[in-house]
């Protein structure tokens, strides 16, 4: 008998748990019609219509199946529950089409009987659905789409969605605006990136190849469009950041964004983009207009001496053997000593210290810096001479 | 009016010599081209004969096209004519007997037809004299289309306002030039929807779907029907009988849109309190006579329903004395009690069902008490029992009866609030508000059915249960199902003791549902708060009002209704007393 007892009273606390909230938490004192003239002022003094308590009953019918993965009885509801796209009540009848959205885009996402083009007529047809889910389904339904590998139909959803515009609304729907035109970028980047592996397998003298690269050469142009006009508003877009820089390290390898493209890669953990930072300056530095870019050379100078003290010779061998024919004469030249200090000590101290790495003291540029007095820079330029001397990898016994 | 009438006066008239008349509402002719009023009056034509051959002239020749939709130009009382016709086609269906449709509720829709015309018009001396008598016609029609030309007779029959063209005349009192106005968000598929919608004229009851039902119900009662308002609504709930959407039974060429929408189209299923405060409201207006007698061998009676209801409910019929004894302890199977009389001095009738379901909520708390103890140690010994006595009948246990019936009604209501939860509530054909609005609304439809075809290809051809019969009965226990025990047959042997020649409750003592009752001019007897009770009367309150599909409060109420009646002399001397919460019987 006593388990009854129990029984029923759980049962009692359960029930109670269900409840809502009386009006008075005091429990001495309960007013069940006054909560229930409450809820009636709250809706305007108008009783609650039976079409509103069973639509909210089958929406929490169908979280309910979601939660329990039963993707049949969700959707048997869901049917139900599409009515709402015809509540008279104007205000849920606007809100009604995402909340649809956002559980049968999960319905038909996990539904085993569903497929891709189930999905896209979906998104289509709730994308039309008044003026505000444009975009927000359009970005959805494309990433479900490079989800399922669809990326070229993901591209065209983007496209389309792109040009979306809807007068006044327009204005606060930038923000998705953007994130669309940065996963076209994305995916136009992943196109890109492929291409370039795909070239890098074929000869270089095959005919395919000059096409491929005038086609892949297009497609870096377009993607660095999009992407450009984005980096202008404010946010974190860092993922697509690097890949533009990356798009525009291959195509425009002395572009100032290289610089940034270099700290970037020099903060990453990886040893590959620690590698790829050095050899973006070298690229940098390879080309004539840069030649007086102090940040650049600092850079370098700062990169050099760190790769070396973490054992990285190899590395710097590897870069430098390419350029050890014409740099000297390009960058270090005794011309370029003179007219460098005269100029700009700095940089020329900078310069020094790098030519003292890759040539050693015995070079003419770096003999000729360091001979030279300057009040500011002297300190600067014994450090430099000592440094060059432990590090320099012509005499690689002397590193550590 | 129609001409015919008036062409049987072919008088020239003394100003105009035209022949050319019309009917004044007084029922004078009039000359229609100089508005000279003769004192000639038209014969005062019979109600009780109602020719077909005048039936058909008035009804085909009416019906205009209007200009937006084609169409009949129909009215909105004939719309809700029409849903009664279907309501009482429904409960033919149900087994109701055919006189309910064709004389009882037929009648009483006149009936309600010239109560109201009466104030449609501006002279309701003529009208008064109107009043047809209930019994009498004997009209038997097939069809709602014919209904609807029985409709524009009695129109005419009441005197409404006559006007000199062949148009079904315009009963409300203010005349606009044109009904249907072209503004885009004041039209509606009936010719007066509007007027309709904002006519409010104190002494007159507007008719509204939700009075449709009680008009049905009142019939019923009238009928002595074996349905009872609750039945009628689950029936309703259970799409039997029209009532949500009911308008979509009107034929083809009836549009409805526009300010009909607010009339036709409800979003709510009836409730029972509202249902039964309008019969009564309605039962008034109509001045109807005292219904006819509801005596011991009526379905209605009170023994009657508690032993259906001891049988849904899975209890013994032994219970039944018990029940029998109540009720005439406190006086309600008395004929005077049960009978419904709108006329007298107390307008109020009586919840026959909820009446008697807490009949036997008061049997069981005489049997067990209900305070979570008592109940439990007699399960306890009524176990026992059964045990050592297999081959006898068993006693009634409490426990095994919880039991079967928690996991029983758990099941159903589970089951009812899913149902609930995939109605739907929109129709094919969706009511728009507006001309404008129309486009809108087909689209927004057409895409919705698309979305829903999309979504039922999904679920599968899992087997869609069949729709079982309709039934007075919700639950059948006598099937022989072992999983679901029946406690018909059991005894009520250990709870009962013999005192002197009559047997009496083992259990001496009671608690009152409730304490005082209000004097004050709230209606509220008495407020029902579940954590001041015993966790079975909860349990035995919630199903029983499930099973009615009512509120527990209002069962709670009539609960203590009885008790009060029953207890009354213990009430009149608590009112001393400060708090007594258990009371000796005996």
């Amino acid at each position: 008998m006593s388990d009854f007892d129990e029984e029923l009273t759980k049962l009692a606390l359960a029930e109670d748990g269900k409840r809502e909230t009386s009006v008075f938490s005091n429990p001495g004192m309960h007013f069940p019609w006054l909560q229930e003239r409450i809820e009636t002022v709250v809706t305007g003094g108008k009783k609650k219509r039976d079409f509103a308590q069973t639509t909210s009953a089958c929406l929490s019918f169908i979280q309910e199946a979601l939660l329990k993965h039963q993707w049949q009885q969700a959707a048997e509801y869901m049917h139900s529950y599409l009515q709402t796209l015809e509540d008279s009540d104007t205000y849920k009848r606007q809100n009604a089409p995402e909340v649809i959205w956002k559980l049968g885009s999960e319905i038909l996402f996990y539904h085993p009987k569903s497929n891709v083009e189930t999905f896209n007529n979906f998104a289509d047809r709730m994308k039309n659905i008044g003026v505000l889910n444009y975009l927000k389904i359009s970005l959805q339904h494309a990433l479900y789409l490079i989800h399922h590998g669809k990326l070229e139909d993901a591209n065209r959803n983007l496209s389309d969605a792109e040009t979306w515009r809807y007068g006044e609304k327009s204005s606060s729907q930038e923000v998705l605006i953007n994130l669309v035109q940065a996963y076209k970028g994305l995916l136009q980047y992943h196109t890109w990136s492929k291409k370039k592996t795909e070239l890098s397998e074929i000869d270089k003298d095959d005919y395919a190849y000059t096409s491929e690269t005038g086609n892949s050469g297009n497609q870096s142009c377009r993607t660095s469009t999009s992407i450009c006009a984005l980096l202008k508003t404010p946010g974190v877009w860092d993922p697509f950041v690097k890949s533009y820089v990356e798009i525009l390290h291959e195509i425009v390898p002395s572009h100032p964004l290289m610089l940034e493209f270099h700290t970037l890669l020099r903060k990453s953990d990886t040893e590959e983009h620690q590698k790829l930072g050095l050899s973006v300056l070298f690229e940098f530095l390879d080309f004539a207009g840069c030649t007086k870019n102090i940040t650049a050379w600092k850079y370098l100078a700062k990169c050099l001496k760190q790769t070396l003290m973490e054992g990285h010779l190899v590395w710097v061998e590897e870069e430098w053997m390419s350029r050890r024919s014409w740099w000297p004469t390009f960058h270090f030249s005794f011309f370029w000593a003179k007219s460098d200090w005269k100029a700009d000590a700095d940089l020329a101290c900078e310069k020094a210290f790098v030519v003292g790495i890759l040539l050693g003291k015995g070079c003419r540029y770096f003999r000729y810096i360091v001979k030279q007095d300057h009040e500011t820079l002297k300190k600067k330029i014994k450090r430099m001479k000592k440094c060059v001397k432990k590090y320099s990898i012509v005499n690689p016994g002397v590193c550590t | 009016m129609d001409l015919e009438e008036a062409k049987s006066f072919t008088e020239r008239c003394s100003q105009c010599a035209a022949v050319s008349w019309g009917l004044t509402d007084e029922g004078k002719y009039y000359c229609t081209s100089c508005h000279n009023v003769t004192d000639r009056s038209e014969e005062v034509v019979s109600t009780a004969v109602i020719t077909n051959t005048k039936i058909n002239s008035i009804s085909r020749g009416l019906r205009k096209r209007s200009k937006h939709e084609k169409g009949w130009d129909w009215y909105v009382c004939e719309g809700f004519q029409c849903i009664l016709y279907h309501q009482a086609e429904a409960l033919k269906t149900l087994g109701v007997g055919a006189e309910l449709k064709n004389e009882v509720l037929h009648n009483l829709w006149k009936r309600y037809l010239q109560k109201s015309k009466q104030a449609y018009c501006k002279n309701p001396v003529r009208t008064r004299g109107r009043k047809a008598k209930v019994l009498g016609d004997n009209l038997q029609s097939s069809d709602c289309a014919s209904e609807l030309e029985l409709l524009s007779d009695t129109t005419l029959e009441s005197g409404a306002e006559f006007q000199s063209d062949p148009q079904i005349p315009k009963p409300f009192p203010l005349v606009k030039a044109s009904p249907k106005s072209e503004a885009a968000d004041v039209c509606s598929g009936s010719v007066d929807g509007v007027e309709y919608s904002e006519w409010k004229e104190k002494g007159v009851l507007k008719m509204t779907v939700p009075r449709t039902l009680a008009l049905c119900y009142l019939s019923l009662l009238w009928q002595r029907e074996t349905i009872t308002l609750s039945d009628l609504l689950r029936f309703v709930e259970e799409d039997r009988i029209p009532y949500v959407n009911a308008f979509q039974l009107f034929p083809e060429e009836m549009k409805v849109y526009g300010r009909d929408k607010g009339i036709f189209a409800v979003e709510s299923w009836p409730d029972y309190e509202d249902i039964y405060k309008n019969m009564i409201e309605v039962a008034i207006f109509l001045d109807l006579p005292r219904f006819p007698d509801v005596t011991e061998d009526c379905y209605l009676h009170p023994n009657i329903l508690c032993m259906k209801y001891l049988l849904e409910l899975n209890l013994p019929e032994e219970m039944h004395s018990l029940t029998c004894q109540v009720v005439k302890m406190t006086g309600i199977g008395e004929v005077d009690f049960l009978t419904f009389d709108p006329i007298a001095k107390k307008k109020r009738t009586v919840k026959y069902d909820v009446q008697a379901v807490a009949v036997i909520v008061v049997v069981l708390k005489l049997l067990f008490l209900l305070d979570d103890k008592l109940e439990w140690s007699y399960s306890s010994l009524a176990e026992a029992y059964n045990e050592e006595h297999r081959e006898d009948e068993p006693q009634f246990d409490f426990r095994k009866w919880y039991q079967v019936m928690k996991k029983t009604f758990d099941e159903k209501r589970q089951k009812w609030e899913e149902a609930r939860a995939k109605y739907s509530w929109k129709t094919k054909r969706p009511i728009y508000r507006s001309h404008i609005d129309k486009s809108v609304m087909y689209k927004r439809r057409e895409m919705v059915e698309h979305l829903q075809k999309q979504f039922s290809a999904l679920v599968g051809s899992t087997p869609v249960a069949e729709k079982k019969d309709p039934s007075s009965f919700q639950f059948n226990w006598t099937e022989g199902d072992t999983g679901s025990p029946c406690f018909h047959g059991h005894s009520l042997q250990g709870l009962l003791r013999t005192k002197g020649q009559s047997l009496i409750t083992k259990n001496s003592l009671y608690w009152l549902s409730t304490q005082k009752f209000c004097k004050s001019y709230c209606k509220h007897v008495t407020t029902y708060e579940e954590s001041n009770f015993s966790l079975s009367y909860q349990f035995i309150l919630s199903i029983f009002s499930f099973l009615l599909r009512i509120k527990t409060s209002i069962l709670h109420e009539e609960v203590s209704l009885i008790e009060k009646k029953l207890f009354e002399k213990k009430y009149n001397e608590s009112k001393k007393r400060s708090r007594p919460k258990k009371v000796r019987r005996h």
